[in-house]
């Protein structure tokens, strides 16, 4: 269980990005995030495993406080927490197994992770999960030969791989064509229910996140102003999330196409 | 592309408006002014100058045919130049790295230790090779220990920084992934940092050698061993056939050495 | 990559191991098997007087006993050779890239007929063969000691380098201007002027910049060897066992080099 309570995250001295945003994700679900950018979700996302210092609340994973955390704690619940990123974020270099393996470097030594001999219990784990996404043929050929798709579903297998207990996914779909974003979009659905694990979406696609998703959270300027499941997710949550977007940083263009896929 | 290339001239011609012009004629004035001064003060003996080009004709004329009856003398001093050179470039390596890590910005544990890796880069690269050869010459006495230090310490500087630049140029995102799997630090840098500056590595030590290959050619000139020994050997005995059949030597190696990096180079990256 | 590599994935197994980083084992092994003879033949052949670098660390330590403190005390001797040194610089820069312009123009394939071209590229080729103390040695034998040698060596110094980037600049220009200029009917020379020149001027003074820069560095080590400047009075110092006098000489070259690579980048970024 994920919970978060009154967050706040301040970049220098300007205008807190998260303004006391309280959270609770339970079981198995999946939950998405949606909001116009600069709302604040990808703050909330990185607030979650350190990636961003929160300015103050509390973030609690199955009743373990993540906030303050240092060092090797911190390393030691970052692993416990997966993510997904926009742009994969592979090691383009190495080859798709070395990236799938790269998810368990909280777990093994030094050594193992310099002359690549992992146990081999993570590799049957990477050989089956790869199986599961359908890309293990792809094991020994280097990540930046893949498609968009093929390399999203490689970043999934690394965030899998660290046996999370809980995944994260910002904007997992964003960078892909829209066929193969719904894939994706499924696939986390599937995973979440076959690993029983709790998956928080950030996605700019709102007919994506009505059709995948459990539940929808909406933000706006660092605030919540929806909470409830998809089929509650009317016309004025819309217009409240993004209509009439008047802060003048954000390009309105950017909202106004899931408004439009929405309402078709 | 026509759009392109007016658009280009009407920006050169904005450049030549009334102030850009006084800025122009004072540049012009000050290079005409500093020209005529180094001309009147410099120390030269102005009737040599006139002499130079039947001297320079008459060192080349002395210098032909060359004579190749030393060719195992300079072919054995080529060899030590290649291994002063080769050495060098090899263990520098392991000095390099760490500097290039701790100078670089987004690796460097804290400020002091970017600043020690900076210091180190800056001062390593402001003394020319042969000057740090004169340094080793005065400490270990001349031969080819004082030449590889020599190359070594003037290599620091050049692959540190090189690699420092990659270091700072890589894409965050890698990290940022490794990070969120909760690596230690090392773990980020195995596995996020050294695969992205890996051809970048590989291309800086490839470039090095070959600059290398042409420093140590001259690091025998203040005795720090190499075919340069050779050379001024030759040249203090008025030898002047033998020292056409090193210049040729060296050109010859230059050249190898250039073909085989661009040969390293091909297939490395 | 290899056929095993592939069958292992494929099989229950579930054996991996990483894709060797060269593929071929025989290469792989023999690349480490030459590295490893190749050092073993250096170190064994290179001849290393270990008794006389045994002496080395006490006379580290009492050359550099002797550095500190550095001595200003003869600045008029520091003058006069940052000075010199300054002074084959700068002229040598003058006359190197003056020099360049012609043949820059003559190894550039698009403007210059095919003789002339190879002319051109013999000459750059020529000219960037020698590191310049080589060079520098060569004048000293032929012209004498002293700051002639200097400019000498670097006028050719920087010919090899200004002339060779900027012909490859030449070789790049906007062809389209050139064309405009032969259809009014310019001759030869006036195209140059009028179709080429202005396109490669911004990049000729930054190369100049550049090219003074390295010349004041090369200008302190071309005197070691006798062709006049700073170089000349650092090899003194050192042939004097003056290290406090040396040392001092070193700092301000270091220092003078910083502040020419700053003022040159500024330039550079200005002009740009």
């Amino acid at each position: 269980m994920l919970e978060i309570t009154n967050l706040v995250k301040r970049y220098g001295q300007n205008e807190p990005v998260l303004k006391g945003l309280n959270l609770k994700v339970e079981g198995s679900s999946v939950v998405s995030i949606v909001g116009a950018s600069g709302a604040g979700k990808s703050t909330l996302l990185r607030c979650i495993n350190r990636l961003v210092e929160p300015t103050s609340g509390s973030i609690k994973l199955n009743g373990h406080e993540l906030v303050n955390l240092r060092g090797s704690d911190l390393r030691h619940s970052r692993r416990r927490i997966g993510m997904v990123f926009q742009g994969f974020n592979l090691i383009d270099r190495l080859t798709v197994m070395e990236n799938v393996l790269s998810g368990r470097l909280g777990y093994v030594s030094f050594f193992q992770a310099l002359t690549r001999r992992f146990p081999q219990s993570d590799i049957d784990r990477a050989f089956s999960l790869m199986e599961r996404v359908g890309i293990a043929h792809y094991a020994d050929k280097r990540a930046d030969q893949l498609s968009g798709g093929e390399r999203q579903r490689v970043a999934v297998v690394r965030a899998l791989m660290q046996e999370p207990e809980i995944l994260l996914a910002d904007e997992p779909t964003a960078s892909l064509d829209p066929k193969t974003s719904q894939q994706i979009m499924s696939l986390l659905q599937s995973l979440a229910s076959e690993m029983s694990l709790p998956v928080l979406i950030n996605i700019h696609n709102v007919t994506q996140a009505r059709m995948y998703t459990d539940r929808i959270v909406g933000m706006r300027h660092g605030q919540m102003i929806f909470d409830g499941e998809p089929k509650d997710f009317n016309q004025d949550a819309l217009d409240a999330i993004y209509g009439g977007i008047e802060s003048p940083e954000e390009d309105a263009g950017e909202p106004a196409s899931p408004t439009e896929e929405a309402s078709a | 592309m026509v759009d392109h290339a007016a658009k280009l001239t009407d920006r050169v011609w904005s450049r030549y408006d009334r102030k850009e012009q006084l800025t122009r004629y004072a540049v012009y004035l000050a290079t005409l002014i500093a020209v005529v001064w180094a001309v009147r003060d410099i120390d030269i003996f102005w009737p040599w100058v006139w002499d130079a080009p039947n001297q320079i004709q008459s060192l080349g004329a002395r210098m032909w045919p060359p004579e190749f009856s030393k060719w195992s003398a300079i072919f054995s001093a080529m060899l030590e130049t290649v291994h002063i050179a080769t050495l060098s470039t090899m263990l520098t390596i392991f000095i390099a790295l760490p500097v290039s890590y701790i100078a670089a910005q987004n690796t460097t544990p804290n400020k002091i230790t970017l600043w020690i890796g900076r210091f180190i880069l800056v001062s390593s690269r402001s003394v020319n090779t042969i000057i740090w050869a004169l340094l080793f010459v005065a400490i270990f006495g001349p031969g080819v220990l004082a030449g590889i230090l020599a190359v070594m310490f003037r290599s620091v500087g050049f692959i540190g920084k090189l690699m420092g630049e990659a270091i700072e140029e890589i894409d965050r995102r890698p990290v940022e992934a490794m990070e969120a799997t909760g690596a230690s630090k090392m773990k980020v840098v195995l596995y996020a940092i050294v695969p992205q500056v890996m051809p970048a590595f590989f291309a800086i030590i490839i470039l090095r050698w070959d600059i290398n290959i042409r420093e140590s050619t001259v690091l025998g000139l203040v005795g720090a061993g190499g075919i340069g020994v050779l050379l001024q050997g030759s040249i203090d005995m008025f030898a002047w056939q033998t020292v056409a059949t090193i210049l040729l030597a060296i050109v010859v190696l230059v050249i190898l050495g250039e073909a085989l990096t661009s040969v390293l180079r091909k297939k490395v990256i | 990559m290899t056929s095993g590599n592939t069958a292992s994935g494929a099989q229950p197994g579930r054996v991996w191991k990483k894709p060797p980083f060269i593929a071929n084992p025989w290469i792989r092994y023999g690349l480490v098997a030459i590295t490893l003879a190749y050092l073993y033949w250096a170190f064994s052949t290179l001849p290393f007087d270990w008794q006389r670098i045994a002496e080395g660390l006490p006379r580290a330590g009492k050359i550099f006993g002797g550095a500190f403190p550095p001595s200003f005390e003869r600045g008029g001797l520091l003058w006069t050779g940052f000075k010199e040194s300054f002074q084959i610089a700068f002229l040598a820069t003058m006359l190197g890239v003056l020099l360049s312009v012609p043949i820059a123009v003559m190894a550039a394939r698009n403007v210059a007929p095919l003789p002339v071209y190879i002319l051109g590229r013999t000459l750059i080729i020529v000219s960037r063969s020698f590191h310049p103390v080589i060079v520098a040695i060569l004048f000293v034998a032929a012209v004498g000691f002293g700051p002639m040698a200097g400019i000498l060596t670097l006028t050719l110094y920087s010919i090899g380098f200004v002339a060779k980037l900027l012909a490859e600049e030449i070789e790049e220009i906007d062809w389209g201007q050139v064309e405009a200029m032969r259809s009014v009917g310019a001759g030869y020379m006036k195209i140059l002027v009028y179709g080429v020149f202005p396109q490669i001027m911004p990049r000729q003074i930054g190369l100049s910049m550049y090219q003074l820069d390295s010349n004041l560095r090369a200008s302190a080590v071309v005197g070691i060897v006798g062709a006049g400047g700073i170089g000349g009075t650092l090899m003194n110092a050192f042939g004097r066992y003056d290290y406090d006098f040396a040392f001092a000489i070193l700092l301000m070259i270091i220092a003078i080099i910083l502040v020419s690579e700053g003022l040159s980048g500024w330039v550079r970024k200005k002009v740009w």
